[in-house]
This record gives structure tokens, C-alpha cells and sequence, in this order.
């Protein structure tokens, strides 16, 4: 159980670069942003939904949460307990409580595991059970994903994409994990097995009552599935907001250019704003605001002065001079 | 499965018919004949005396004949006589020197393997470091360092000043006379420098494969997921990474078989090894066709083998083709 009343997860200030290589022989110091000073919690039991375009940093963002990838700066606090620098063994222990699901259903299970071995490879590592009694708890795990017992016994590539991504979400929970980072579940998926899937994931929730990270670039994924959502934009917060506040009426002009895009229930009119041009090199980050290049509501100190993501309403937040 | 092999098989027959008349064709149209090859330089040999060994070789007859005649003897797996002055069975020749070249090779495939493996692995896992970059230069430089020249100072090196290793041959003179221990170490200092230099080429190819092997897989969102699931480090690279990437390593291996036996021209001849590569070596220069053509269609066979046996292999390490 998680100590007082902390969120599950905090990601405090986190950064990642990745360094750009200009050519073979110049080493060069040019970085990408994909992260770029983050702080974002995620409350045990709840799901917080974690949007922006291609590039934005989130699958990055993702994967330190569960320290997948280490950030290069800023603070991971799992449980009350400061995991940012954890390596080894403690590393190895904590990683039965975080868990992910891939985007891609086709390379995120190793060809050459038969589903059993891929399902209960984490509860051999762990020491939770082996032999006849991990068949037991295999059957009954892809039971509980919606495919039969001697699923268990095949290998991943004779499945199609949507009974994948379910043996994915099987191995993920096998171990009873308190956050699940799911990485675009479902953008892999026919929309109709979308659904499914995502429903899937709900009622698993329901069960066993563990948090999702839920990264999509999918608004009408999001929606439906969130707590709370992140919006995201170049590796940098714009806007964090309850799931219903934000689809009501998005604060930032970041998140009110996203949602004008969405198409409404019944053709309902809304105001649709265009941005112009395109979004700018994570190498060469635009300075003050980020978003201000593409701006409508885009003034001069837009582009010196970077906000600050602040309280914009009760359990609002948003970073934008204007708003 | 049994039925695609038979099917291989059968086919590999229409294959080889093919692949000999080509090579017949091919070495009776080169520049002079074995008769030539054995009277020219003397002066005293006549005309007819030209005619009789020429017809006693059936080399008078026209081409067509005499492959129909060859194909015909090839059938009843009888290889001909030599046409050389020993005049012995062309299986008997080969026979005899199939152990050596294949014991060099097989040694040279086993260093290259237990180099090349680890090698190729720890580049691919820090690409990227220095490790990484000095044993890229290192084995390229190997690739591009011609093996006779190496072969070449390396006995100058170890044989000729350092007096450690014997330069040629397999045995020495007094072996004979030496004691049991003294016969194996005999034999391995005679085997060192060949089986390394010949070993020393293929290092560049067979890691460098390896590592793209291993980036390739290591890219893979299954090795994120053996790291989520707590795996220990070791475990991933070689549970989860190491056995994805050996797989394409299956057909290089079937395709590897017909070098086990071809040998090597240029380091028998180096190291006056009498391998099989020395044999084709000599068969060639003197026009003995039925040893060049006895060699070919063993080097031919055991490729179309080589080559079944890659595809069966993996078919039966790759679940993914196992089924279909």
C-alpha cells in the first residue's frame, strides 16, 4: 500500500534528451527535447490520460515513469519512495509492481515464446509460482482477457492483432501491478476491436483496482477512458485538467485547437480553429512559449517569457499567460 | 516435413545435372587439354603417340559423347580414374583428403563462432562505446588484410623468429618417433596458424552479422518487456535477445557446409597442407577432368545440401515457420 495519502506515481521536473549525432565524425552536442521538465502525479486506482501529437515526448514520458528509460533529470516517486536512482536487484523487485502495454502487438511478444512462457516468465523471475501451478494461473489469466485455455500453449504469431494485444494485457497484470503505463494500447487495433480492448482494459481496472498511465494520441481513446488528461506539447505540459472539465471547455489554446478537431456526436457545431504551420523541431525548441509559433492568441511576451503550468480554475491547470 | 525433404531432394538431382554439364562444358572449353598439359614440353613425344593417349583417355570422342559417358559412369557413383600419372580412383583421391580440410575448417568455424558470437553481442549491447568501435576497425581490418600475406607474416613471425610454431605441413619429420603427448602437441602447433589465419577473415563477416542481428532485436518491444517484467540483464540479452538473433545464423551455417569441405587454395597451398583445396588446385593446372569434375559435383551436392539443411533448420528453430 502506498504511504498517507501520495499519489501512486509523481514524475517531479523530469527531463530527457537524446543527443543528436550531426555526422560520423562530428559528435555533435545538438539535443532533442523529447522531455523537457514534467511534473505530473498519478493517483492509485485512477487513470490519467496522457495526450499530444506524434513527437511529443509522452511514449517517452511513459517510459520513465516506470523507469524503463532514466531520466536525465528530475525526481521518480513511486509509492512514497524515490525510485529515480534505483538499479539492480531493488530495480528489478519494484518493476513487479509497474507494468506496460505496448502499442504494437506484433513486436511486443518475443516470436519464439509459447504464450504460457511469455504470461508467466514474471512470475518464475519473481518467485510467485512455476511448473503446474503457473499453468494453472495461465489458463485462468487468458480466460480473464477473453481467450481460451489453450491459447496457452500456441505462439504470438498465430493470434491476430486485437487477441495479441490481449495476451499483452495478460502478461502485463499477471503480476497484480499497482500502475499500468499503457502505451497507445489500442492505435494498432481496427476500431472495432478498439473498443474491445479498451473496455477490457476498464473492467480490469475495476478488478484489480491499479492505476493506468494511458498514452494515446487518440482524443476520442482518451476521453473515454480518463480521470484526469495531460495534454501534451513538445515534450512540455500545457494543459492538466479533469476528463470532463477538459472535453467541456479546454482552457489552453493548445488543448482548444486539439478538441475543435474532434469531430462532435450529431455534427454539433463548434468553434474550429486551424493552427497554422507546422510543429516546430524538438532540436531547436522555440523560445518563451513553445506553442506561441502557432498560436492564435499569440502575443510578444509569448515568445520571451515561457509560462508556467498554474491553477487556472479548482483542479485546473494551465500554461498559458492569457488563460 | 518429411515430404519437403523428399521433394528437396528429388529436386536437387535435375540441379546437379544441370550444374555438371555446365561445369563439363566449362573446363573442356578452357585452353589446352590434359594430354597437352603432359607432352608439351617434350620434345620427344610424337603425334601418334598424342592420338593413342588422347583416344585411351576417350578424349577423342566429341563432347557430348563423353559427358553422356561421364553422367553414365556418375550414376553407379563411379568418380573415374585420375588422369594423372598415378592413375588411382578419383573418389580414392578425394577420400583421403577430405579429413584434413575438414577438420581445419570445422576448428576455423568454431573459432569464428566462439568469437564472433560474444563479439558481435557485446558490440550490439554498447553500441556505440569504445569496445564497440575498436573491434569494428579490428575486424574490418582483418576482412581487408589479404590471408596469404598475413599467413605469410606470421610465419615469419612465429615460425621463423620466434622458432615457436611450425610453418608447413601437418606433421613434423620425426613424428613418427615422438611420444604420445609430444604427438598431440605435434599436430595442434602445426594446426595453430592455419586454422587462425583462416579463421581470422571470416571474424569480420560472421560479428558484424551478429551485432545487426542483435540491434535489430534489441530494438524490439519484447526486450522492452523481458526488462518490465524484472529480468535480470543477463537474462535478457541472452534469453530473449541472443536466441531471436542466432536464428538468421542457421542459414549462414547451411550455407557454410560446402566451404567445410572445399578448402581453401591459398592457405593449403601457403601452408603445404594437402587438403582438398590443394587437390582441385593441382587437378585444375594439369586438366585432370575427372578429378575437377568429381570435385565440383561433391562441392555442388553438398551446397544444394547445405541449403536444405539451412531451411529445415530454421524451420525447426523458428515457430513463426514451423507451422505453415
Amino acid at each position: 500500500m502506498s504511504r498517507g495519502d501520495g499519489p501512486l506515481l509523481s514524475l517531479e521536473n523530469i527531463y530527457k534528451f537524446f543527443p543528436v549525432r550531426k555526422s560520423f565524425f562530428v559528435a555533435g552536442t545538438l539535443r532533442v527535447h523529447a522531455v523537457d521538465g514534467v511534473s505530473i502525479d498519478v493517483p492509485a486506482g485512477k487513470t490519467v490520460g496522457l495526450v499530444g501529437e506524434s513527437g511529443c515526448g509522452k511514449t517517452t514520458l511513459g517510459r520513465m515513469a516506470i523507469r524503463l528509460i532514466p531520466p536525465d533529470a528530475g525526481r521518480v516517486v513511486f509509492e512514497g519512495r524515490d525510485i529515480t536512482t534505483l538499479a539492480g536487484e531493488e530495480l528489478r523487485r519494484i518493476r513487479s509492481k509497474m507494468q506496460i502495454i505496448f502499442q504494437d502487438p506484433y513486436s511486443s511478444l518475443n516470436p519464439r515464446m509459447r504464450v504460457r512462457d511469455i504470461v508467466g516468465e514474471g512470475w518464475r523471475v519473481h518467485g510467485i509460482a512455476r511448473g503446474a501451478e503457473a499453468r494453472e494461473m495461465a489458463w485462468r489469466l487468458l480466460r480473464r482477457v477473453g481467450l481460451s485455455a489453450d491459447a496457452a500453449d500456441k505462439y504470438p504469431h498465430e493470434f491476430s492483432g486485437g487477441q495479441r494485444q490481449r495476451i499483452g494485457i495478460a502478461r502485463a497484470i499477471a503480476l497484480s501491478p499497482r500502475l499500468v503505463v499503457a502505451d497507445e494500447p489500442v492505435s494498432a487495433l481496427d476500431v472495432s476491436v478498439q473498443a474491445q480492448i479498451l473496455n477490457l482494459l476498464r473492467d480490469i481496472q475495476e478488478e484489480y483496482g491499479m492505476a493506468y498511465l494511458f498514452v494515446s494520441h487518440d482524443l476520442r481513446v482518451i476521453r473515454h477512458v480518463s480521470d484526469t488528461v495531460a495534454v501534451m506539447y513538445l515534450g512540455k505540459l500545457m494543459e492538466v485538467s479533469p476528463a470532463e472539465d477538459l472535453f467541456r471547455e479546454p482552457i489552453h489554446p493548445y488543448s482548444r485547437s486539439l478538441l475543435s478537431a474532434v469531430p462532435m456526436p450529431g455534427g454539433a457545431l463548434r468553434e474550429k480553429i486551424v493552427l497554422s504551420g507546422e510543429i516546430p523541431s524538438p532540436i531547436h525548441i522555440p523560445p518563451g512559449c513553445r506553442f506561441h509559433t502557432r498560436c492564435f492568441m499569440a502575443q510578444r511576451m509569448c515568445g520571451e517569457v515561457s509560462p508556467l503550468l498554474r491553477e487556472c480554475a479548482p483542479g485546473r491547470y494551465a500554461a498559458c499567460h492569457f488563460v | 516435413m518429411l515430404r519437403y525433404i523428399a521433394r528437396r531432394l528429388l529436386l536437387t538431382v535435375p540441379l546437379l545435372i544441370g550444374i555438371s554439364l555446365i561445369s563439363f562444358l566449362v573446363i573442356h572449353a578452357a585452353p589446352g587439354g590434359p594430354v597437352e598439359m603432359a607432352t608439351d614440353l617434350n620434345p620427344k613425344v610424337t603425334a601418334e603417340a598424342r592420338e593413342r593417349l588422347r583416344a585411351y583417355y576417350g578424349l577423342d570422342q566429341p563432347v557430348h559423347v563423353q559427358y553422356a559417358q561421364w553422367l553414365g559412369r556418375m550414376a553407379t557413383l563411379d568418380f573415374g580414374q585420375s588422369f594423372s600419372r598415378d592413375g588411382r580412383q578419383v573418389s580414392e583421391k578425394i577420400g583421403e583428403r577430405i579429413p584434413v580440410t575438414l577438420s581445419i575448417n570445422v576448428l576455423s568455424m568454431l573459432l569464428i563462432f566462439l568469437v564472433a558470437v560474444p563479439l558481435g553481442i557485446y558490440s550490439a549491447v554498447r553500441k556505440d562505446s569504445w569496445f564497440d568501435r575498436i573491434s569494428t576497425v579490428a575486424v574490418f581490418t582483418g576482412f581487408a588484410v589479404p590471408t596469404f600475406w598475413l599467413a605469410l607474416l606470421l610465419m615469419i613471425l612465429f615460425g621463423v623468429k620466434l622458432g615457436w610454431l611450425p610453418i608447413s605441413g601437418l606433421v613434423s619429420l620425426e613424428y613418427d618417433s615422438l611420444g604420445p603427448a609430444a604427438k598431440v602437441w605435434d599436430r595442434t602447433s602445426h594446426l595453430l596458424l592455419p586454422v587462425f589465419v583462416s579463421a581470422f577473415g571470416g571474424l569480420a563477416g560472421f560479428s558484424r552479422y551478429m551485432r545487426s542481428n542483435m540491434l535489430e532485436v534489441i530494438r524490439q518491444d519484447y526486450i522492452a518487456t523481458a526488462r518490465a517484467k524484472g529480468l535480470p540483464e543477463r537474462k535478457v540479452v541472452f534469453r530473449h535477445a541472443m536466441r531471436n538473433a542466432l536464428l538468421p545464423f542457421i542459414t549462414i551455417l547451411g550455407l557454410s557446409v560446402p566451404g567445410l569441405l572445399g578448402g581453401s587454395v591459398i592457405f593449403e597451398s601457403i601452408f603445404a597442407i594437402p587438403g582438398l583445396g590443394q587437390l582441385f588446385y593441382q587437378g585444375v593446372m594439369s586438366r585432370d577432368y575427372p578429378l575437377i569434375m568429381g570435385a565440383l559435383v561433391i562441392g555442388a551436392f553438398l551446397t544444394l545440401i547445405g541449403n536444405m539443411l539451412a531451411d529445415v533448420g530454421y524451420a525447426l528453430a523458428d515457430p513463426r515457420i514451423r507451422t505453415e
